[in-house]
C-alpha cells in the first residue's frame, strides 16, 4: 500500500517514519508548523478581500468575472485542503479516496451538463 | 463528569475499539481518519449536486431572470472572514494538543465555537430575516413598458446589458386577499412614521404599492448598473403596480425565484452543517469523558478527536469559500 511505497504525497516530507506515527506526530514539526498556519490564514483573509474587490472590476463579461472569482475561490479552496486539513503530506490512501471523488464529481457535473444541452421536453423554466 | 449517554446507548460503551490512535498497517492511518475522509468525499458529491443544479438554473435562465446585487456584501464578507478564522483557531487548537498545552487547545476551542455562533446569529438574526421583508414584483414582458420608468430597459438595451423584469423594494400596500397584507401594513406604518407621509395604502383593491430600491428608482441611473458593495439606502419613492400586470410577487423566500431558492437550500445546508460542527467542537471543548476529559487518560486520542472535527469544519469553510461569491458577488 502507499504507506510504504515512494508516493508523491510521502516525498514532499521527506524523512524517516514508521507506521505507527503521523507525519506530523512530532510536536518540533507541529510547533514549526503554528507560523505556516498563520500566514495561510492571513493568506485567505487576504484573497477574501481580493475576490471582493476583484468582483466589482469589470472584465468585460460576467463570464469573465465569475472565471476570476472562481479561480481566486480555488486557490483559497486549495489552501485550506492542502495546509488546514493536512492533505500535504497526507497517506496515499487518502488521496486515492480524493483522485475517485474528483471522478465521480466530474462525471456528476457532467451529467448535468447533458441536460443543459438537451433538455428533457417541457422540463426547461423559460423565466425565474 | 461522565458521558450521560453511557446509560443509554450502547454505543457508547467502554468497548475497545482498534487504532483510534495507533496507525492501521494497511492504511497507515489511525481509522477514524479514513472514516472522516470517506464522509466528506460523500459531502463532496451532495453539495456537488446542489453546485452543478445551480449552474444548471443559472445558465438555464433567461436573460434579466438572475439577479445580482441582492445580498448584504459587506455582513457576507465579514461572516466569510470569521469562518476563515475558525479554521485558523481549530487547526490551532489541534496543534495545542499536539504540543500538551491544554489551556491554549480550551482557550482557540473556544474561539473556533464563538466564530461559529456568530456567522450562524448573523445568518439567521439578521441576513435571512432581512430577505423575508424584501420584496420582488416580476413584471410580465407584455406589461413592462408600462413600469419603464421602473426598469430602465431602454438605458439597459442602449447600453448592451440584460433587461430588468422586477421591481423590488418593501411592500407596503398588497392586493387584496394576499398573503403579504400584514406585513404591508406593518411596513406602511414604519414608512409614515420615517418619513410623515400617507400615500402609501391609497391605491385600489388589486394594487401593489413598493417601496423602491435604488436600483429601480433611477433604472437609468449608470451607477447602477452594476451591484455597490456598500448596501444603497431604499428610497422614498414609490411604485405602484397594478396585479394584472404582475407575472408573480413575493418576499425574497425560497419561492420567489430560482436564485432564491439556491440561495436559500445551499446556504441553509452549509448552515446546518455548521451547527453540526459547533455541536461537535462544544463537546469536545467541555468535560465529557469523551471529550476535554479524555485529555486526562489519553491525550492523543482527544488530538485525534479534534483533528477529525477540525477536518469536517474547514470543509465546511471551503464550501464556503465558493458559496459566497456564486451567491453575494457574481
Amino acid at each position: 500500500m502507499g504507506s510504504h511505497s515512494h508516493t508523491p504525497a510521502d516525498v514532499s516530507h521527506p524523512g524517516p517514519h514508521d507506521s505507527h506515527s503521523h507525519d506530523a506526530a512530532d510536536p518540533a514539526y507541529i510547533a514549526a508548523h503554528i507560523g505556516a498556519y498563520f500566514k495561510v490564514g492571513a493568506a485567505l483573509l487576504v484573497l477574501t478581500g481580493l475576490t471582493v474587490g476583484l468582483s466589482y472590476v469589470d472584465f468585460g463579461s460576467r463570464s469573465m468575472n465569475i472565471i476570476v472569482g472562481m479561480i481566486v475561490a480555488t486557490i483559497k479552496a486549495s489552501l485550506v485542503a492542502a495546509i488546514f486539513m493536512h492533505l500535504k503530506g497526507e497517506k496515499m490512501t487518502i488521496w486515492r479516496f480524493l483522485i475517485m471523488t474528483a471522478i465521480f464529481a466530474a462525471g456528476l457535473f457532467f451529467l448535468t451538463m447533458l441536460a443543459h444541452s438537451d433538455p428533457i421536453l417541457g422540463t426547461s423554466h423559460t423565466t425565474h | 463528569m461522565s458521558n450521560p449517554l453511557t446509560k443509554f446507548l450502547p454505543f457508547f460503551t467502554d468497548a475497545e475499539v482498534p487504532h483510534t490512535v495507533s496507525a492501521r498497517p494497511d492504511t497507515g492511518l489511525y481509522s477514524a481518519k479514513v472514516g472522516i475522509w470517506l464522509f466528506l468525499a460523500s459531502e463532496v458529491m451532495l453539495f456537488g449536486g446542489l453546485f452543478s443544479a445551480y449552474i444548471f438554473l443559472r445558465l438555464g435562465a433567461e436573460p434579466g431572470y438572475w439577479p445580482a446585487g441582492l445580498l448584504n456584501v459587506p455582513v457576507g464578507t465579514m461572516n466569510t472572514a470569521i469562518l476563515i478564522i475558525s479554521s485558523i483557531t481549530v487547526v490551532l487548537a489541534w496543534a495545542a494538543l499536539k504540543m500538551r498545552q491544554f489551556s491554549k487547545y480550551k482557550l482557540y476551542m473556544l474561539v473556533t465555537i464563538l466564530c461559529g455562533l456568530i456567522f450562524l446569529t448573523v445568518k439567521l438574526s439578521y441576513e435571512w430575516p432581512a430577505k423575508f421583508n424584501h420584496f420582488g414584483v416580476f413584471i410580465k414582458k407584455e406589461s413592462a413598458s408600462k413600469y419603464e420608468e421602473f426598469l430602465g430597459n431602454k438605458h439597459l438595451a442602449d447600453s448592451g446589458q440584460n433587461p430588468r423584469w422586477e421591481i423590488t423594494g418593501h411592500l407596503l400596500d398588497a392586493p387584496k386577499g394576499s398573503h403579504y397584507a400584514h406585513q404591508a401594513e406593518h411596513n406602511a406604518e414604519h414608512f409614515a412614521h420615517e418619513t410623515g407621509r400617507h400615500d402609501a395604502v391609497t391605491a385600489a383593491e388589486d394594487d401593489y404599492v413598493i417601496q423602491l430600491d435604488a436600483v429601480n428608482a433611477n433604472p437609468s441611473d449608470k451607477e447602477n448598473d452594476r451591484p455597490h458593495f456598500w448596501p444603497v439606502p431604499m428610497t422614498e419613492k414609490l411604485a405602484v403596480i397594478s396585479a394584472k400586470d404582475v407575472e408573480s410577487a413575493s418576499v425574497f423566500a425560497p419561492r420567489h425565484s430560482t436564485y432564491f431558492a439556491t440561495y436559500f437550500l445551499i446556504t441553509g445546508l452549509h448552515g446546518l452543517h455548521v451547527l453540526g460542527g459547533i455541536i461537535v467542537f462544544l463537546y469536545l471543548w467541555l468535560p465529557f469523558r469523551g471529550g476535554a476529559s479524555l485529555y486526562k487518560t489519553n491525550p492523543e486520542h482527544l488530538a485525534n478527536r479534534v483533528e477529525i472535527a477540525g477536518l469536517f469544519w474547514h470543509f465546511v469553510d471551503l464550501v464556503w469559500i465558493f458559496v459566497f461569491p456564486i451567491f453575494y458577488l457574481l
